[in-house]
């Protein structure tokens, strides 16, 4: 059994299909890491903004991210905006667009919630120091949510790279053609790529508490 | 633009069909997952010589595959080493096998933050190891794990949306055979979008709610 | 309480010795406490006071010595701890009243659950302890809804509550604001007066010097003087002791 999937996996079609499908998502999921990360970034920093209506825009958009799954939001712009708009997006792009709007609103409330833990005085000793607003974000409080921030962002990296796997729903990856014995096969090459990263995480988890 | 109001009304019962299945395989699929999730984290708490390996390698391997994959695995990898299960069966074990890891950790967070003071004190006026985790553990841990609890169960319920690749007529396979059939791709997605905002958005009011609640009740102590 | 009863060994500790991997805690402790007496236990910080207490009623393993508890040796391996603890009541510093349990359900969870006794009689026990330690009105609060000397006197009614042979006191007023503190200790005057058999780890010099029958300095792990307290306070014997006196002289 194990001699024979090993055989399917290095026979050379398969091989070049496998290794492909697996340079599909992850590009997808690196690319996306990085936009949905500098946009989550950004959109965190906004949201601590005292301005009510802003704050709660982003909630919004963060909350739409949350409410309807990931795959029905692939559906949504690979069948309808295409449609809409009367314009044919490739698969990968779409996939493109979607991973880094949801990490960006999952990073987003990371980094709120990192920044909004930081103890009030740290703020207001550092107002008192006389430091600006940006000196104070550049050398206060940004120094110290990155450390806050890391499990969580790490966490949601390993969540994308996961998720990734549905852009087979949308043809990113024929499925049907590369068939059923590919699946199962990369069923444990999948396993062998993901594991890591769940264990760095939860190593990097430990020592910061 | 104009919407297709008849093509809507007359497919709506196909989406309600569509909709129950979701439910159905997500309550059975959570169903699983608590039980699952409630003997890992006893398994965790006793350190049950043996099972313990078992169960932390069980939720390395739950939590870092994804369900497709599982999915993929449970449907088409079993089916060639000559185990065939259908479609439901494989959905609800696949929600259970990724579900049960996130409820264990759950689970394990509300029994945590049981303080050890808490447990010497009652230890101090002679309760059992039973009467420990019933009369103390259990009641506190609950409160604090009910939030993780509701948002694993939302988790799961969109989780479902997965369920389709292995031909289940649920909601996202059934959009797709419209848009395919059909090309009424907007009203198609219409019906899909709302009717998970039909079964996602009072959960997520009600988690909302709970999650208040459940912080102002800290019992502090 | 006759004087034979008041001779009687309740408690007899001889050779403890524990340690936390591999560093001594506890070395060679012997005490033996009698029937009514109230031992009060000082000394500096991490010297071991409050292990020892917590020694005596299982919360921690000894790896050497002995304890003997109203006859019964407590090292035993098939000792029966749940039935043990029954009888030795124990109040921890955090004042660890179950949160999700209304003042009357935590002091009767241990006579109706644990020693299965009869509804009405523990509830007119608990009822009449509430009273002594003027707490009757708040008896459906909620710990959260109760300041921290209120909380601690109800421990205390719920250890009592057990009719233990003897209680354990740890440290049980250095949580609280200072106004707190006397309803406390006027709680356990009260208990010594009464005859309790009591051993208790404090920091309140002053309640030491009222309510013990007998002051055990305990420094390093060991026990450095056993004395009255009129002695121990005017006229310590080991320089530890005076060194440790001296600090609260302001």
């Amino acid at each position: 059994m194990l001699n024979s999937g090993i055989n399917v996996i290095i026979e050379g079609v398969n091989m070049q299909r496998l290794l492909l499908g697996l340079a599909v998502t992850v590009r997808i999921a690196f690319i996306s890491i990085i936009l949905g990360s500098l946009l989550g970034i950004l959109l965190g920093l906004i949201r601590t903004s005292k301005s009510k209506v802003i704050t709660f825009i982003c909630r919004v958009y963060l909350e739409v991210f949350r409410i309807i799954p990931i795959l029905v939001w692939l559906f949504i712009v690979y069948f309808g905006v295409t449609n809409l708009l009367n314009i044919h997006l490739d698969g990968e792009i779409v996939a493109l667009i979607i991973f880094s709007l949801w990490g960006a609103a999952e990073m987003s409330d990371i980094v709120r919630g990192a920044l909004e833990s930081l103890p009030k005085h740290q703020m207001e000793s550092g107002l008192a120091l006389g430091l600006s607003f940006w000196e104070l974000y550049r050398y206060i409080l940004i120094p110290q949510a990155v450390r806050r921030m890391l499990p969580g962002a790490i966490n949601l990296s390993t969540r994308m790279v996961k998720t990734t796997s549905l852009v087979v729903m949308i043809g990113v990856i024929d499925v049907v053609k590369v068939g059923q014995q590919i699946i199962e096969r990369s069923f444990t090459l999948l396993f062998v790529i993901r594991c890591p990263s769940g264990q760095k995480n939860w190593k990097l988890n430990g020592r910061i508490k | 633009m104009e919407i297709n109001w008849a093509f809507i009304v007359s497919n709506l019962p196909l989406y309600e069909k569509a909709a129950w299945l979701t439910l159905k395989l997500s309550i059975l699929g959570i169903a699983l997952s608590l039980v699952i999730g409630m003997l890992c984290s006893v398994i965790l708490f006793y350190r049950t010589k043996g099972l313990v390996r078992l169960v932390q390698a069980y939720i390395e391997v739950s939590r870092n595959t994804p369900l497709l994959i599982q999915l993929f695995f449970l449907y088409y990898g079993l089916t060639k080493v000559g185990l065939t299960m259908s479609e439901n069966t494989c959905a609800i074990i696949g929600l259970a096998f990724l579900g049960g890891s996130y409820m264990a950790e759950a689970f394990r967070g509300g029994i945590e933050s049981v303080s050890k003071s808490q447990l010497e004190s009652g230890l101090s006026i002679g309760l059992s190891n039973f009467q420990l985790i019933r009369y103390v553990i259990l009641p506190q841990a609950f409160a604090v794990t009910l939030p993780s609890l509701g948002a694993n169960c939302i988790f799961l319920l969109k989780e479902t949306s997965i369920v389709g690749a292995i031909a289940i007529p649920e909601l996202m396979h059934i959009t797709q055979d419209l848009i395919g059939i059909y090309y009424q791709t907007f009203e198609a997605l219409l019906m899909l979008v709302v009717s998970y905002l039909v079964m996602l958005l009072p959960l997520s009011i009600a988690l909302t709610w709970l999650e208040r609640k459940v912080r102002y009740a800290q019992f502090g102590n | 309480m006759t004087i034979e009863e008041k001779h009687q060994v309740l408690l007899q500790i001889n050779g403890l010795h524990k340690e936390y991997d591999g560093t001594t805690v506890l070395d060679d402790i012997n005490l033996s406490i009698h029937k009514g007496e109230v031992v009060v236990i000082l000394g500096p910080s991490g010297c071991g006071k409050s292990t020892l207490l917590r020694c005596m009623n299982g919360l921690e393993k000894i790896q050497g010595g002995e304890i003997v508890f109203s006859g019964k040796d407590l090292t035993d391996k098939n000792v029966d701890w749940q039935n043990t603890r029954q009888q030795i009541g124990m109040v921890f510093q955090n004042y660890d009243l179950f949160p999700h349990m209304t003042v009357m359900e935590n002091v009767l969870l241990g006579p109706v659950k644990v020693q299965k006794r009869d509804k009405a009689e523990s509830l007119e026990q608990a009822e009449q302890l509430l009273k002594r330690v003027g707490l009757f009105e708040r008896k459906d609060a909620y710990p959260r809804q109760l300041s921290g000397g209120q909380k601690q006197r109800i421990a205390i009614v719920r250890a009592l509550c057990m009719n233990p042979q003897i209680m354990l006191f740890d440290e049980v007023t250095a949580a609280l604001d200072p106004e707190m503190v006397r309803e406390v200790l006027d709680v356990m005057l009260g208990l010594a007066k009464q005859g309790m058999t009591m051993m208790i780890v404090t920091h309140e010099m002053g309640f030491a010097k009222a309510v013990a029958d007998r002051i055990i300095f305990i420094d390093a792990g060991k026990i450095c003087e056993i004395a009255t307290p009129d002695e121990f306070f005017s006229n310590p014997t080991t320089e530890r002791a005076k060194q440790f006196l001296n600090i609260f002289q302001y």
